[in-house]
Formats: C-alpha cells, structure tokens, sequence
C-alpha cells in the first residue's frame, strides 16, 4: 500500500490517510479481502504518529470501507461496492470541480469543455482501440 | 516506581528560571500526559534544553515545582532517571570509550537493560561494536546515544534536539523509533526539535516556547483547529498591512492579504465583512506557518536582542 503524506498542505494527515486508501480501493490497487498494515508498521513506516493511523483506520471502518476482524487485522471490506461507487463519483468530482474553476479562469465555457471531454474521450478510445488491435 | 494513578508523566508548575539577567524560564506550566508524543518547538535559545535540564533534574527549580512520575528529580534522581531514556543535543558521549564498553558499562547502571534489546539495535544502526566513540559521524553518535537511551526500556524517552546536524536517512531512524517507543503500550515520548513538520507528523501534543514562555500548548489537532490561514481581498487597494484580526504578521500587497490567525471561521467572517472585505482562500494552516504566526507576534515590544 503506498501512501504519501506532506504534512505542509493544509489536510490533516489522517484525513490525507484516509483519502489516499480511498482512492487505492476506488483504483483498484487494494481489493475487497485485503489485509491493510497494522497500525505500527504503517505509522513507522510513513513516520506518523500511530494515534494518527487508528484515528484513520477508525474513519475507514466508519466509512464501511474497512473492517476489523478477530485475529485484531484491518482489511478491506466485501461489502465496498456501492460505496465505492459514491467514493469513486466524489473522486471525479473534485476534480470536475477543479477543471470547471479553471476553464472559467481561461474564458472557457462550460459547452466547451463538455465538447472538449467527448473530443478527448474519443481520441483516448481511437488510441485504446489502436494498442489493442 | 510509578506513583499511583499517575496518568501525567510530567508536571511543571510555575517554573522560573534565570542565568544572571537572562530570563530562561518565565512562569512555566505543564503537564505531560502517560502515552504521547510531546513535542516541544521554539527558536533557538527560547528556552527548550533549559526545560529539559529541569526535567532531568540537572537543574534545580528556583521558583516553582517539577515531577517526573510524581518525583522530584533533583531529591529522587535514581529513581527518575532509572525511568528515562535521553539523548542530549550534543550528543555527548565518553570519547574515550569503544561501543561495546560503553554498553556494559551502562548496562551496569541500569537493572532493566535489555541485552536483546541493545543487540539488535546495533545491528539495526550498523554499528561496529569496536569502534571507538571518538572515531565516529555524527549520525553513529547520534545512533549509539539512541541506542544507549532505549536499550533498558525507559518509561519515558527525552530527546533534545534529535535530528539537528544529521541526515535524512538517521533522522528517520530516529523518528522511527519515537514511533516504536509510544507504539509500546504506557511508554511516553517527551522531544525538542525546531523541525516543524517533523514535530507535525509525530506528535500528539505540542507545547511552543517562546522567550522562556508557554506560548501555546495542546493537542495537536486543537491547535490546527483553533488556527486559520487566510487570504482576504479588499475592495481598495492598500498601501499597508491591515490592522484586522489582531494580528500584525500580513504578508501581501494591493488588494489581497495573507495571515494566519485564531478564531472560529464565523467570528472572522464578520470582522472582515465590516471593513470592506472579503475572504478569497482558506486553509487549516501547517504547525510552522502557527508557530511564524505566533512567535512573531509575541515581539511587538520589550523584547532585547
């Protein structure tokens, strides 16, 4: 599981824990079943505060994303479709946002940069579609 | 051993203390609590080793009281000093002494040294066990003063300044084990270190020193919440900082400002409406911008260089 955290930018670096196990699970790079470190060895290894990882793994298993099990492990739920889903529509969100913000700074409607995404979309399909054939 | 239902680890209470004229320690109170990191942050010469010297029971309090386990370090330091482990910030070492000596002779003093313990951190630190403390960097000092500080266990671990003059890869070893340490259920972390980011990502608790005051001390998260970092924009022009918020740090020109201040966002909102004004970013500011924010506003006056 790889996770970086910069404590300069603004986040709280549980919420930064948080978010980043989020977007591995919405990627598809941790899966339902997995095992996440444990607290020390996670809290060592990215040299955070282990109250810091419980609070972050407290959040996770709030969230439904994560559970605990008897053997006291962390692991990544069976259940995390639909929430998944709703993660994964935030992810894009924010970053819907953040596009919007700037094509408005650069004079850019919003017409456009739908047609700009249906453009781009295709292109990326003619490329995918090229590799695979 | 430790006194009953003792959840504070360490107790100061209206601590002062002077070298001559030099003020060292103004009036300073605080508690450190069973199980945490406590980080301990100011300038240079702001009063930091002088706090932990007191601790140690090195220093005698003039005014005021200091526990460490509900003793007082100075009458009891056997049995404090047999519960801490410290580094120093000059990491001073009998030069004289080869590493292997040096840990039977320490072994010696303490009945909870633990040989494991000290072996494989050795090992850990890759440090040649004949090799002589004069001979060695700076970051194997900085390694065997650890080692030296861990290996019998201690309840409390006091590090003065760990990370100063070394390199990225010992500093990790040494937060690492600040880690480890706190991991180990009951064992409390007491460090100084004017690396602000370090001190954000391993502490639970952070206390600022300033001019031998307590500027701030509280958890972490209170503080972060209790702080803004924000950028306003004034419908003119201005061609100085604002005198808003009681804050005098503003960094900006023209138009829009920047500072860090304390205050619920709300309670801003409205002093800032009133002057024609309107908040254009926002952020929980980091432990150092809080720390610029607050020790720079400290120095309006009476302060001699």
């Amino acid at each position: 599981m790889r996770i970086h955290i910069s404590p300069n930018d603004g986040v709280p670096i549980y919420l930064q824990i948080v978010n980043q196990v989020k977007y591995l699970f919405a990627s598809g790079r941790l899966s339902a079943g997995e095992e996440l470190p444990p607290i020390r060895v996670l809290a060592e290894q990215l040299i955070v505060n282990p109250n810091t990882v419980a609070r972050a793994y407290r959040e996770l298993e709030r969230a439904g994303l994560v559970e605990k099990r008897r053997t006291a492990g962390t692991y990544v739920s069976n259940t995390g479709s639909p929430l998944a889903l709703s993660e994964r529509r935030k992810i894009v969100t924010e970053r819907v946002d953040g596009l919007l913000a700037e094509a408005r700074q650069l004079g850019i409607g919003v017409d456009q940069v739908v047609e700009l995404i249906v453009q781009r979309n295709r292109a990326m399909q003619r490329l995918e579609g090229g590799e695979s054939s | 051993m430790i006194a009953e239902g003792a959840e504070t680890v360490v107790e100061i209470a209206e601590l002062s203390r002077r070298f001559g004229r030099t003020v060292a320690l103004d009036g300073v109170s605080l508690d450190v609590p069973r199980g945490v990191v406590f980080g301990l942050v100011g300038e240079n010469g702001a009063g930091k080793t002088t706090l932990i010297k007191h601790i140690l029971g090195l220093l005698k309090a003039e005014t005021g009281t200091v526990r460490v386990f509900g003793l007082d370090p100075v009458r009891d330091p056997v049995k404090v000093l047999a519960q801490v482990g410290y580094l120093s910030e000059d990491r001073d070492l009998p030069d004289w002494l080869r590493i292997d000596e040096l840990l039977r002779y320490l072994r010696a003093f303490y009945p909870t040294w633990d040989d494991n313990l000290a072996e494989e951190l050795r090992q850990k630190f890759d440090l040649d066990p004949s090799a002589r403390i004069k001979t060695l960097s700076q970051g194997q000092r900085a390694r065997t003063g650890l080692l030296a500080a861990l290996a019998y266990r201690p309840d409390l671990l006091v590090l003065d300044e760990p990370s100063t003059g070394l390199d990225p890869i010992v500093r990790r070893e040494i937060l690492a084990a600040i880690i480890r340490t706190i991991a180990e259920e009951g064992r409390t972390v007491l460090f100084s270190s004017h690396l602000l980011d370090e001190v954000e990502r391993v502490s639970d608790h952070v206390a600022l020193i300033d001019h031998g005051k307590i500027v701030l001390c509280d958890p972490l998260d209170a503080i972060k919440a209790a702080h803004r970092r924000l950028t306003l924009r004034f419908d003119e022009p201005l061609s100085r900082p604002p005198a808003l918020l009681g804050t005098s740090r503003w960094e900006g020109i023209g138009h829009e400002w920047t500072t860090v201040c304390r205050g619920s966002i709300e309670e801003i909102h409205g002093r800032v409406t009133g002057v024609g004004a309107r908040i254009v970013e926002e952020h929980t500011p980091s432990l150092d911008e809080i720390f610029v924010a607050r020790v720079g506003s400290q120095q309006p006056a009476g302060v001699e260089a």
